[in-house]
């Protein structure tokens, strides 16, 4: 057996073939990470690019990460949208450094070789040499050599890439309940009211663990019951799909009431405390269906959020066993007015790294890391509502986060 | 009113801000402002392609309020404290009684256990009501220089 066959061997060993019971190694170790990089990121997973509306003539592109590797989204002149690998073929420089702009081609900065928006190399300086002296050999053939590049799905207006050839196509690997529900948030063309990133001092799956969690929800973030925000008693329910990963929750409002009992009961809790200014919470029923929360997962780690009208993406990003970047990006839609901007801005105060509703949140991960230094051994228990992942028409439960390992487990092949 | 006057002024109030702050006298920091006001705290990326959504924001003094209610009683984070170190304050025109004030500042976050680390940098694009002696923010916009941050924003910057 080869060393490489060996190292696909290592990883973290489960307790038993479950997935209520995570072994605390999965958030530590080093070979497990690596693993996830192939396995999970540059696996059978459609992960997050950017959006629709920031590629909106040829030559836009924007440049991000699956995973850990950097990867450049283009539209290209016959307007398609192209994803491929940011790395020169030559000697592998970073070929794109900014973030987002307009080019006709991609030139790499260290010896000047280009590429067209599909990622094919096009142009190799001094390819003849000079004077017919030096210059490449004959055999090599520029035509030969283009960037890896990814499968590319629009939908939504989000544009979401994989560098895998076996994956469904995207609405039957997320599946119809969650198909339905990303069409739902996203039914108009939005556009970024703004972005913020929080470096977490923690693994990545500690932080997309935390938002499958309906559990804590009522908890750890006192100012829900500070000010009896959340109601356990608001219907709601949990979809997951068949493969487990991808789920959305959503719990719903009596919109109706909140201009008349709202103020003078919710908004108190028995201690008779209130909101000087409430309207940051002042929320319109804009979907049309009493839905006031959405929480959706597309595996691994992309999630759409709807809390009253504070609509965002976040983008876990693993940056190292024990760090990752959550980007959040701010959406407002075009049949927003100034009115409703302005509501999406004051609620905005709930959400983001200073939210009252997400502070915790970003802690919360780290402390969980800070625990487990040298200190990982065992498993921690996931049976709140049994040891399955099925939909449930409830959310006490944490069926949702054994959905992620369902999928986790299936993919990573142990 | 003299410049230099002015220009004390505004000082001391810019002053008086961040030592509500850095000395952990939140309930006095909404007094700093006017009714209504404009704080937001945003990232420069942001405010440079003009986008409107950072990580504060506040229209009335009332939010204000509120912000340092859940600060005191209704958000858990891990004890911190900051110290800022405010810059050379330019006093950019004074306009109907309405001053605009650019400076710039960093901040330390201290940490319970004592770890110190350079939490943020950036500008402060301050409009200040001149028209009393007891002047106010009417807006105070700060721009951060890094579109990341640490952890989570606890406490306003």
């Amino acid at each position: 057996m080869s060393q490489f066959e060996l190292d696909v061997e290592h990883g973290v060993s489960w307790p038993s073939n479950g997935i209520s019971e995570v072994p605390f190694q999965v958030y530590t170790d080093q070979d497990q990470y690596d693993r996830e990089q192939t396995c999970l990121f540059q696996g059978p997973t459609w992960n997050y690019l950017c959006l629709e509306v920031e590629l909106d003539k040829p030559g836009d592109f924007v440049s991000t990460t699956v995973g850990e590797v950097a990867v450049i989204v283009a539209r290209d002149t016959a307007e398609d949208i192209n994803a491929f690998v940011n790395r020169c073929v030559h000697r592998g420089n970073l070929l794109c450094m900014k973030r987002q702009g307009n080019v006709k081609k991609f030139t790499c900065v260290y010896h000047g070789w280009t590429y067209d928006l599909k990622g094919q190399l096009t142009g190799v300086s001094f390819e003849q040499g000079i004077q017919n002296k030096g210059g490449m050999p004959p055999e090599f053939r520029k035509d030969e050599h283009t960037l890896r590049r990814l499968r590319v799905a629009v939908l939504g207006g989000l544009v979401f890439g994989t560098f895998s050839d076996e994956v469904p196509d995207i609405e039957d690997w997320l599946g119809p309940d969650v198909t339905r529900g990303l069409l739902r948030v996203m039914n108009r063309t939005p556009h970024v009211l703004g972005r913020n990133t929080q470096v977490l001092p923690n693994n990545w799956k500690l932080y997309i663990e935390n938002v499958k969690d309906t559990y804590h929800a009522s908890i750890l973030h006192l100012f829900l019951t500070t000010f009896k925000i959340n109601k356990l008693t608001m219907p709601g329910g949990v979809y997951i799909n068949p493969d487990g990963g991808n789920h959305y929750t959503f719990a719903k409002h009596d919109y109706g009431a909140e201009g008349t009992e709202y103020k003078d009961a919710e908004m108190r809790s028995e201690s008779d405390l209130q909101l000087q200014d409430s309207s940051i919470v002042e929320s319109v029923d804009e979907y049309g269906d009493s839905i006031s929360v959405q929480i959706l997962v597309v595996f691994p780690g992309m999630v759409l959020q709807q809390v009253r009208n504070t609509i965002a993406i976040r983008v876990v990003r693993p940056r190292g066993v024990d760090k990752s970047e959550l980007e959040w990006i701010h959406l407002g839609f075009d049949t927003d007015d100034e009115a409703m901007t302005e509501r999406r801005l004051r609620q905005g105060n709930l959400i983001g790294p200073a939210g009252y509703i997400a502070m915790e949140d970003g802690f919360i991960g780290g402390f969980v890391q800070r625990a487990l230094r040298y200190n990982s051994d065992g498993a921690g228990i996931v049976m709140m509502g049994g040891h399955e992942a099925d939909s449930q028409p409830f959310k006490t439960s944490e069926a949702s986060i054994r959905g992620f390992w369902k999928h986790y487990r299936m993919l990573m092949g142990r | 009113m003299e410049e230099q006057a002015i220009r004390l002024g505004v000082q001391e109030l810019i002053g008086e801000y961040v030592a509500c702050i850095d000395e952990d006298r939140l309930e006095d920091w909404p007094g700093l402002f006017g009714d209504p006001c404009r704080y937001l705290v945003i990232n420069r990326s942001s405010h440079d392609a003009g986008m409107r959504q950072g990580v504060m924001y506040a229209a009335t003094r009332g939010m204000l309020l509120d912000r340092v209610f859940t600060i005191r009683e209704a958000n858990l984070f891990e004890p911190q404290w900051y110290r800022h170190v405010v810059g050379p304050i330019r006093l950019k025109s004074v306009e109907d009684d309405v001053a605009i004030v650019h400076s710039h500042f960093m901040v330390a976050r201290i940490m319970q256990g004592g770890e110190t680390s350079l939490f943020a940098t950036g500008r402060y694009l301050d409009r200040i009501d001149i028209s009393t002696p007891d002047y106010r923010f009417t807006e105070k916009v700060v721009v951060l220089d890094s579109d990341q941050i640490h952890t989570l924003l606890a406490i306003p910057l």
